[in-house]
């Protein structure tokens, strides 16, 4: 009971990171209709830059560190959103009329060059986060003891989640990104600027992936350049597993990947958890081709 | 000036032009007519002045400012409006939601709730159907759904592509009757119709277009007589 109730908290955590990253990858599908291959980079981007802010902050030392690490948190996904804006300017507006396999090709190139970048200014070495800032606290739950900082990434990506979710459905904003996803020219009709639209996307898709890579940071205690690859995948698994484009439909995918590879590491077998996660997905593809809340084809008409 | 002009307005598709230079104009008050063939460029027309489409030379004017110069948000913030072809309602958001983003470049919230009492009268149907996604719809309902969203921008000059396309006839005859009133309101009006007699009778004027000409202009009462539309336009 104890190792199950501890492995279903672990793969809510896990999985709120791959929610928030899978967010990502399902916005900007919803309005660009293109995959952001660079967006695991910029999850990446996140956790160095979280690690950089922590250890300069070491001046604020007299402060409570529950503190700088909230600060830090929200500094990271300012700065990554604006890289994300800038990366849609610089590497898919020009490209936005040009055919489909361009802007591919220079999301490849650009996930590429963060990837390298990352690599030119930190070097390949596996980095370990700042400990001072790490939540060591515990909680007990049902007599069970659990650490604080697992409840403190649950939280922090359910907080986000509910927060985009009530951006989305109960604002005239959230309603015009739900056009622009439906249907562009629509949109336009409206009066919507798409273009302001496309440059909101990346703004919020990268702050929470890049959030989420500092999560990972403080969660697991170390990163390395290369952890954009695999969260990406996973994550972008996640959003197809929803039904890509659609926003529960990402959060859903998230929490239900990182559950069932924490139990079936758990339960089955820790080699085997990517294998089996994966094949999860592929049955639920086989029964649900457009993903677990994708479009029914009846909305599409 | 008249209140909307079109001057020599060319427009391409890639390599192919879709309008070759037309003029027309509008004057305020008016319900214009655009009347033509599948592919003729009617539909392009009215793209063009809302800005989805850019001329590749010529020019559009609203009120003597140039429109083809100007991005489609603030063409619509200058009180242009469309209804485009096949309704494009947004199917997974409710009614509500489609008519709530008609007055997205408004913030008069007060005003927009009396307008949108006022679309509730137009189409009774759409109160009734609020809270319903617009995708479940019928074609009918959804063309009422766009007529009215269209409104919501509280539009001076109303544009529609074939609002009366797929519906039953007692349903086209209820549209156009809508028409009228929405003009009647003060609401200048383009439309772009197939069932050209429908159209002639509302309208004070009309353009025949063909292929990316105008072929034709003249009021609507000497169109609905004249042998040549009879015989290509309304099959008698
Ligand atoms: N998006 C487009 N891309 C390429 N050609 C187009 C496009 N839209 C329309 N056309 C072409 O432009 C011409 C005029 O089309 P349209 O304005 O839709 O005519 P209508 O509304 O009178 O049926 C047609 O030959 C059509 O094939
Ligand atoms: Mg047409």
């Amino acid at each position: 009971m104890e190792e199950f109730f501890q492995q279903l908290l672990n793969g809510l955590a896990v999985g709120g990171i791959y929610a928030l990253v899978a967010l990502g990858y399902t916005m900007v599908y919803g309005v660009l209709k293109l995959i952001n291959f660079a967006h695991g980079d910029l999850f990446t981007i996140g956790a160095y830059l979280g690690m950089t802010l922590l250890v300069s902050s070491g001046m604020a030392g007299s402060l409570s560190p529950l503190l700088v690490l909230l600060v830090v948190f929200i500094m990271v996904a300012l700065l990554v959103a604006l890289v994300g804006c800038l990366l849609e300017r610089a590497a898919y507006r020009p490209l936005r009329k040009a055919n489909r396999l361009s802007a591919v090709v220079s999301a490849l190139g650009a996930s590429i060059f963060f990837q390298n970048a990352v690599m030119l200014i930190y070097g390949a070495r596996l980095y370990v986060y700042p400990e001072d800032w790490r939540p060591d606290f515990t909680v007990d739950i049902l007599g069970f003891t659990v650490p604080g900082v697992r409840l403190l990434v649950i939280m922090a990506s359910l907080l986000l989640m509910f927060a985009l979710h009530s951006f989305i459905q109960r604002t005239r904003t959230g309603a015009a990104i739900r056009a622009v996803a439906i249907d562009q020219s629509a949109a336009r009709l409206m009066g919507i600027n798409v273009d302001r639209i496309i440059s909101l996307v990346f703004l919020i898709g990268p702050g929470l992936g890049g959030a989420a890579g500092m999560m990972v940071g403080i969660y697991y205690g170390q990163i390395d350049f290369t952890m954009g690859w695999s969260y990406g995948l996973k994550a972008f698994t996640a959003a197809i597993l929803g039904g890509i484009g659609n926003i529960p439909g990402a959060m859903l995918g998230g929490l239900l990947l990182g559950v069932i590879e924490a139990l079936s590491s758990a339960y089955i077998s820790m080699a085997w958890k990517d294998a089996i996660a994966f094949l999860v997905l592929i049955l639920i593809l086989i029964i649900r081709p457009t993903g677990l809340l994708g479009e029914r084809v009846a909305d599409k008409l | 000036m008249a209140f909307l002009e079109l001057q020599n307005v060319c427009v391409r598709y890639g390599n192919v032009e879709a309008l070759h230079g037309i003029s027309m104009r509008v004057e305020e008050g008016e319900i214009v007519t655009i009347l033509g063939a599948n592919g003729a460029g009617k539909s392009t027309t009215l793209l063009s002045i809302s800005g989805l489409v850019k001329p590749s030379s010529g020019g559009i004017f609203f009120e003597g400012k140039p429109l083809h110069t100007i991005h489609s948000f603030d063409i619509v913030k200058r009180g242009i409006t469309q209804s485009p072809e096949g309704r494009r309602v947004f199917g997974t958001m409710t009614v509500l939601e489609n008519l709530q983003l008609g007055a997205f470049t408004l913030h008069d919230k007060q005003r927009s709730n009396t307008t949108l009492e006022w679309i509730f009268s137009l189409f009774p149907r759409l109160l009734e159907r609020r809270d319903q996604l617009a995708g479940t719809l019928s074609g009918g309902e959804q063309q009422m759904l766009a007529i009215g969203r269209a409104l919501m921008g509280e539009p001076r000059v109303l544009l529609l592509d074939e609002p009366s396309l797929g519906l039953a006839p007692l349903l086209v005859r209820s549209i156009f009757e809508t028409v009228r009133e929405i003009n009647q309101r003060g609401v200048t009006v383009v439309l772009v119709e197939q069932n050209a007699r429908a159209a002639l009778k509302l309208a004070t004027r009309g353009y025949v277009l063909e292929v990316g000409n105008v072929v034709m202009e003249d009021s609507a009462a000497s169109l609905l007589a004249n042998p040549q539309v009879r015989e290509a336009y309304l099959g008698s």
